[in-house]
């Protein structure tokens, strides 16, 4: 029917086909008609906790909170074993082992995510106790054998290393070798490539150095990373400049070429030219001005009366 | 109708306001006779046989607080003092816990719901897991206000209350009487309890003076509930097959 296969209907269709079929003016989207699957619609509810004669099925029913409290009878029972196994162990003369297997990339489960297991709430209370009774389990010198009731309760921490990765030297149709970096400083951004086997020549959006910065502390500041790794002769460079003023465009170019010398030096100097800020992008910017003052700082002149 | 108003004059007051039933009539339906065929013997499920003397001496039921802590209510239990340490009267013990064991036996075999209470730290693993055994519930944690008072509101309408609780310990973390022992004589449910010599036995229906706070006192308790309890399941069962294959052969 409707030229349409039902083997391959999916729910985004049967949307587009309710939505034509029952066309609802209703400013509400979860008042219109909707047809899907109950358990998206109604959440997950407890359903009724006893039978016919009465009887709960759970036997901590009648303490209010039944997941919860038996979670920690579990729990407890688990613990009271390991002490058990370890007291034996110690009977028969084997000491008990003292490797602490503390792995960092893995964190308990939250709150919020223990609610959602157990279905009930839970106060802050319970919670930290739960963790303390997971963590003294943990503790136990027996306790490991348990790992796989633990990892029930812990979760995996991406861990998150940053290492900024040097991009190797690339080579031109000469053979020359040469590496590109980008900066910004204000609302200048600036590229750079530096070629090796240079005689210290700066070419600057297509013109020479000396037309494009006339003053000589922009010029300064174009080279101090080489002056700072005593290349000042030996490199030549192409730049682009685009956006904010004479001296922010300097401090963007000069961000870009000490990235880009970064691939012609030893670890170590990178690292002296981190710590001597030639690679830390500068975060300042215009400060906004605010309502009530002159500027962004400065505020209107008192006075007395 | 005179001679049953006869027999119900001469019925003995029992502590309630509401005099004692007439003697039972013939049970005539199978059901009838089920549940009102063990209330003819003094002790159906010979609760008798589980303890003995020995037993309770062994698992040092007798032991008692120091005289300092001493109940007035629980002076008539005791046995003596000795260097200080009050001395349970293991006699009148026996007598509690056979009345006890057999109540619960009772309650077990007409399919009633029991609830373990005890607010020990000690031994809450243990209680929740006799309880577990038996099939009955257990509540070894903080007790909420409303519980029993307010379930319908708590759990939702029409949910069951216990017929009994059994307390392995009466008092509550700040030795004061744990609320369930009020709560349940409000709601009409009769208690089975354990009473030190620090305890109040009054609200309790069947207190049983004994010590509460020994590994092997509470692990003897409960090992005897749970025996009792199962014990009268089974005698449940086999009834039911017996009285169904009675039926049954007057049917046929």
């Amino acid at each position: 029917m409707m030229g349409e296969d039902p083997e391959t209907f999916t729910q985004e269709d049967i949307d587009k086909a309710i939505a034509y079929l029952f066309p609802s003016g209703l400013f509400d989207e979860r008042a219109r008609p909707m047809m899907k699957h109950p358990t998206e619609i109604f959440p997950e509810k407890r359903k009724i906790q006893w039978g016919e004669d009465g009887r709960p099925f759970h036997f901590l029913f009648y303490t209010g909170k039944q997941s919860y409290y038996s979670l920690m009878h579990e729990t407890y029972g688990i613990l009271l074993n390991a002490q058990k196994y370890q007291d034996q162990m110690t009977a028969q003369g084997f000491p008990p082992e003292k490797e602490k297997k503390n792995l960092p990339g893995s964190r308990w489960l939250t709150k919020m995510e223990l609610e959602e297991m157990l279905l009930e709430k839970l106060s802050d209370h319970d919670y930290s106790r739960f963790i303390q009774l997971l963590q003294k389990l943990m503790m136990l010198p027996y306790g490991n054998n348990e790992e796989k009731y633990m990892q029930k309760f812990s979760k995996e921490i991406a861990t998150q290393l940053q290492k900024v990765v040097i991009e190797p030297l690339k080579y031109d149709e000469q053979g020359v070798a040469f590496s590109t970096g980008e900066g910004q400083r204000k609302t200048a951004r600036a590229t750079a490539v530096v070629y090796d086997n240079g005689s210290g020549k700066i070419t600057v959006n297509g013109v020479d150095v000396l037309h494009y910065f006339p003053v000589l502390q922009d010029r300064e500041q174009l080279l101090f990373p080489f002056q700072f790794l005593d290349r000042i002769g030996k490199h030549d460079m192409i730049c682009t400049v685009s956006g904010g003023g004479r001296s922010s465009q300097a401090g963007a170019i000069r961000l870009a070429s000490a990235k880009a010398l970064r691939s012609f030096v030893t670890e170590k100097e990178v690292e002296f030219m981190r710590q001597a800020g030639l690679l830390t992008f500068d975060p300042r910017l215009k400060e906004r001005k605010k309502p009530g003052q002159e500027g962004a700082r400065r505020k209107f002149t008192w006075k007395k009366r | 109708m005179a001679v049953p108003r006869l027999l119900r004059a001469a019925a003995p007051r029992l502590y309630s306001t509401v005099v004692a039933p007439a003697p039972a009539r013939q049970p005539r339906d199978a059901d009838d006779r089920l549940i009102t065929e063990p209330l003819g013997h003094p002790d159906f499920f010979n609760v008798q046989e589980l303890f003995s003397l020995k037993d309770l001496f062994d698992a040092r039921v007798h032991l008692g607080h120091k005289k300092g802590c001493r109940h007035r209510f629980m002076e008539p239990y005791i046995f003596g003092c000795r260097l200080g340490q009050d001395i349970i009267d293991l006699d009148q013990t026996m007598q509690h816990l056979q009345l006890a064991l057999n109540f619960t036996a009772h309650i077990a075999y007409r399919k009633g719901i029991i609830l373990f209470v005890s607010r020990n730290r000690q031994f809450g693993h243990l209680v929740e897991s006799t309880a577990q055994e038996c099939g009955e519930y257990a509540h070894t944690r903080y007790w909420q206000g409303g519980l029993l008072t307010n379930a319908n509101v708590q759990f939702g309408p029409g949910v069951r209350l216990p017929d009994l609780l059994i307390f392995l310990s009466s008092l509550n973390n700040v030795f004061e009487p744990h609320v369930a022992i009020r709560d349940a004589a409000k709601m009409n449910i009769p208690t089975v309890g354990v009473v030190d010599t620090n305890c109040n036995p009054c609200l309790i229906t069947y207190p049983i003076p004994g010590n509460d706070d020994s590994p092997s006192a509470v692990e003897l308790y409960c090992k005897l509930f749970k025996m009792t309890i199962i014990r009268a399941k089974d005698k449940r069962k086999q009834k039911e097959v017996f009285y169904d294959l009675q039926s049954k052969a007057e049917g046929a």
